[in-house]
């Protein structure tokens, strides 16, 4: 297992090289300075501002001394937020979006099981139809949609719960319902379709005529098998969800990491791009890991790699 | 464990309320009723009789569109850095109602004969937060620090005035050489380059406020990046500021003028979306919103809607590198051809207004005679189809064509795409044979194609930077930075040259009359229209000043009136 962990960490590292490397040299095709007053700035002007930031350098020796300087750990400082270290600007801004998303996670998962499952159980009910509308809404109507019916409705309208910002519990509950409706669609036809296979499948058969009570069939047995496709999908969700939503953070005014990926772009900001597609790429290749390693612990007929050796 | 259960319970109740309330809300209350309502309720708050200012909390509560990018005001580039720079920090002058300068930590100052040499006094109880006064030192330390190209600062340009600073700028000479001295610890003496009539509004912008040389110094990398790493000096102190989040600003206590400041806090807040804004606002959380086009119509009769005339103006650079664009009766027909109004009325819908001057209605005025800046010359080519055509006609023959093909450049957001729908239709439509394509690009391709000069027309915008006509006409000189469109008119550059070098007054300020008056005949460009912007004040605010450029609003004055 150990081993197995150490290989994937080393392929890891590969892989963020050539993301960074990638990247590096897309960022250098856009077109314009990261200059936030360009429009004002003559020929002259931007001439000399590329100069003191080292941006008339050849791009292989920018790109040399940029990975020269991530190996370092020093992700450079941001054009739009002036002399503000990407770093301190990511860790500053991850907070909110991973609490959210973190939070949208384990609503979404636990709420879509739970309606995949009564689904499956009750299937061809009014519960299973249901629980497939909701499931077909979640997925079809697009979250900002969601975001701004619950901000008028419940915020405006009803008052039960603060429009926007970002300063306690009860400021969270619209932003992740509305954040957790794809996940919870997601879940739920996953877990309905899996539920229903695992339960007619043989093991079930034998388990109900060895007696055992529904419930412990279905939790035990069932629900634990079904889990497994789950767990695959999660994972890169979980990735994009934790690392924020643009479209929610703005809505409610979560002052998240999402709209950075954007306006980072936009504005030309090379080094919070780099930065920021680094990180997301760290999260991506930690989560589909983890992944991974729960995979052998949820289902025990998958063995890793070597691990029968 | 528990708290997800309950989390969960919340939440099955909420998405079913939604969905009953989404349901019953199209059927019953449309969007359109729920504001009338709301609309009354302000109404008889703001017309309540007056009560003594002291027993209403003086709390503004207002939004940002964005995080402040800087603290530091000598690399600030947007108005959102220069807006709450401008609420804490203070220059030699400061802009007042109607963007008066009016003193600020000068409490006078004398103008040589020459009008190069002035002399400011200071204010003995002008303060930094740390109790220490604000001397001459501290602006000499600021404005050098601008100057200097490896500061990095974007704004610097506009201490180009200043003795020597174009030499600095570009690194032939030290900062040290730059025309500021201090005669004594409360007398700065600054020389400037050429006589310069605005100068006393310049030192109200921010990049010329004063930074406090030791404070500075010890800060080294970390200065302005959190409270802590900064001195103020103005009406209103920072005490918290959550990075992306918001900031909280209270009344200075050591400010020398803090008899006038009323309001005792400011809170903003950072809500990027508009929608959101707005919803804030009808629940009474914020105090000022603003709008954008699809939301006037529903707003429109609210006592609180207001709409703000910018002076930026959008309008169409024409390539003069285009042998169409070359010749003058294209240009006109073009500059005919579109109607402004259908624009300003139905596309953009909140308050902007058609544009037919160099420089926009409103924003300067003769210094004897106080008559508006366009007044002399009336507007240029308000839309007339006959004239477009007889133009346009006139043109194709000189060119030899019988058609031609053009394409415009704009931007790529939801107003831009839609002006530039409307800018085709219009065109193609008084102007036969002509065919128009779109390229519609982020802002920042969009300049890179301008610098290198790759389109036929270009809808563009431009803002002032400084109090006078100038930050308008001089865009368009020979080979100008940002003319880009190759228009070149001897005459008109000399006009430009004598205002910038040995006029000054009334002289100077006909000068730069008649120069927009050439680059209008000679339909070097066509403005299109004048930016305004709708919001939404409570009425109950009393002396929030709009400022022309810079910060969006001042708030020393500003008061809360229930």
């Amino acid at each position: 297992m150990a081993k197995y962990i150490l290989k994937r960490v080393a392929f890891s590292f590969i892989t963020l090289l050539i993301i960074a490397s990638i990247t590096f040299f897309l960022m250098k095709l856009m077109p314009g300075t990261p200059f936030t007053a360009q429009e004002k700035l003559t020929e002259v002007q931007i001439e000399i501002l590329n100069e003191k930031y080292n941006l008339n350098d050849p791009v292989p020796v920018q790109y040399a001394k940029y990975i020269g300087n991530m190996l370092k750990g020093d992700l450079g400082v941001s054009f739009q937020f002036d002399n503000r270290n990407v770093t301190d600007l990511i860790l500053d801004r991850i907070g909110p979006s991973a609490h959210l998303g973190l939070q949208t996670l384990i609503f979404g998962a636990i709420a879509g099981i739970i309606f995949g499952v009564i689904a499956a159980l009750k299937q061809n009910t009014m519960w299973d139809y249901g629980s497939t509308f909701l499931a077909v809404l979640g997925k079809s109507i697009p979250n900002f949609v969601f975001a701004g019916m619950l901000q008028y409705f419940i915020g405006v309208k009803l008052g039960w719960f603060p429009v926007a910002f970002w300063e306690g519990p009860s400021y969270t509950v619209m932003p992740t319902i509305a954040n957790a409706m794809f996940t919870l669609a997601v879940a739920a036809r996953f877990m309905r379709t899996e539920m229903i296979e695992v339960l007619s499948s043989d093991y079930i058969v034998t388990a109900k005529a060895k007696g055992l009570s529904s419930a412990v069939v279905t939790i035990k047995h069932g629900l634990r098998n079904g889990l497994i496709p789950l767990v695959t999908v999660l994972g890169p969700l979980a990735a994009g969800l934790l690392t924020g939503s643009l479209v929610i953070e703005r809505i409610f005014a979560i002052p998240g990491l999402g709209e950075q990926f954007v306006r980072s772009i936009t504005t030309n900001d090379f080094p919070m791009i780099m930065g920021i597609t680094l990180f997301y790429s760290v999260f991506l290749i930690f989560v589909i890991l983890l992944v991974d390693i729960l995979y052998g612990i949820i289902d025990p007929r998958i063995r890793l790699a070597g691990g029968n050796k | 464990m528990r708290k997800t259960k309950w989390s969960f319970l919340l939440t099955l109740m909420l998405v079913l309320s939604v969905f009953v309330a989404a349901c019953s809300g199209g059927g019953e209350a449309t969007p359109e009723e729920t504001p009338a309502d709301e609309g009354t309720t302000t109404e008889g708050e703001a017309t309540t009789p007056e009560e003594p200012a002291s027993d209403v909390a003086q709390v503004l509560n207002v939004l940002e569109t964005a995080e402040i990018p800087t603290m530091d005001t000598v690399m600030g580039t947007d108005a959102v850095a220069f807006e709450w720079g401008n609420a804490v920090f203070e220059g030699l002058y400061a802009l007042g109602e109607n963007a008066q300068p009016v003193p600020g930590v000068a409490e006078s100052h004398e103008v040589s004969e020459d009008g190069k040499v002035y002399t400011f006094k200071l204010r003995e109880d002008a303060v930094w937060s740390d109790g220490s006064q604000v001397v001459a030192d501290d602006f000499i330390f600021t404005w050098q620090k601008v100057v200097n190209p490896e500061t990095g600062s974007q704004y610097n340009f506009i201490m180009g005035d200043i003795l020597n600073a174009n030499s600095i700028m570009a690194g032939e000479m030290t900062p040290d050489q730059l025309g500021v001295k201090a005669i004594d610890e409360t007398t700065l003496e600054v020389t400037l380059e050429q006589p310069v009539d605005y100068f006393l509004s310049l030192t109200a912008f921010p990049v010329y406020f004063p930074q406090k040389r030791e404070f500075v110094e010890a800060q080294g990398e970390n200065y302005a990046l959190e409270v802590e790493n900064l001195l103020f000096n103005g009406p209103f102190v920072m005490t918290e500021w959550k990075h992306e989040e918001g900031w909280v600003l209270k009344k200075n206590p050591n400010y020398w003028d803090k008899d006038v400041v009323k309001l005792e806090e400011i809170n903003i807040k950072v809500v990027k979306d508009v929608a959101t804004g707005v919803n804030l606002y009808d629940t009474g959380k914020v105090d000022r919103a603003g709008l954008t086009s699809e939301f006037v119509d529903k707003y429109r009769n609210d006592p609180a809607f207001t709409t703000i005339e910018e002076t930026v103006v959008f309008w169409f650079k024409m390539n003069q590198e285009n042998e169409a664009l070359a010749n003058e009766n294209i240009r006109k027909a073009i500059a005919l051809g579109v109607d402004r109004q259908g624009l300003t009325d139905v596309i953009l819908n909140n308050g902007s207004i058609p544009a037919y001057t160099a420089v926009p209605k409103g924003f300067v005025s003769h210094p004897e005679t106080g008559e508006e800046f366009n007044d002399k010359y009336g507007n240029f080519y308000e839309f007339d189809a006959d004239l477009a055509l007889e133009h346009w006609n006139k043109g194709l023959e000189e060119l030899g064509l019988t058609e031609l093909s053009l394409e415009i450049l704009g931007g790529d957001t939801e107003t831009a795409k839609k002006s530039d729908a409307y800018f085709k239709d219009q065109l193609e439509k008084h102007l036969p044979g002509l065919t128009v394509t779109l390229l519609e690009v982020p802002f920042k391709q969009r300049l890179e194609l301008d610098e290198t000069q790759q389109y036929d027309l270009q809808v563009a915008g431009w803002g002032p930077d400084y109090l006078d006509a100038m930050t308008f006409v001089d865009l368009w000189v020979t080979g100008g930075g940002h003319n880009m469109m190759s228009y070149s008119n001897p005459e008109f550059d000399q006009l430009i040259e004598d205002s910038k070098t040995n006029l000054t007054g009334v002289e100077r300020f006909e000068a730069m009359q008649e120069a927009a008056r050439i680059v209008m005949e000679d339909a070097a460009f066509s403005p299109l229209y004048q930016r305004a912007r709708a919001v939404l004040i409570q009425p109950y605010i009393k002396d929030m000043f709009v400022l022309p450029f810079g910060p969006d609003y001042t708030y020393k004055w500003a008061s809360i009136e229930k």
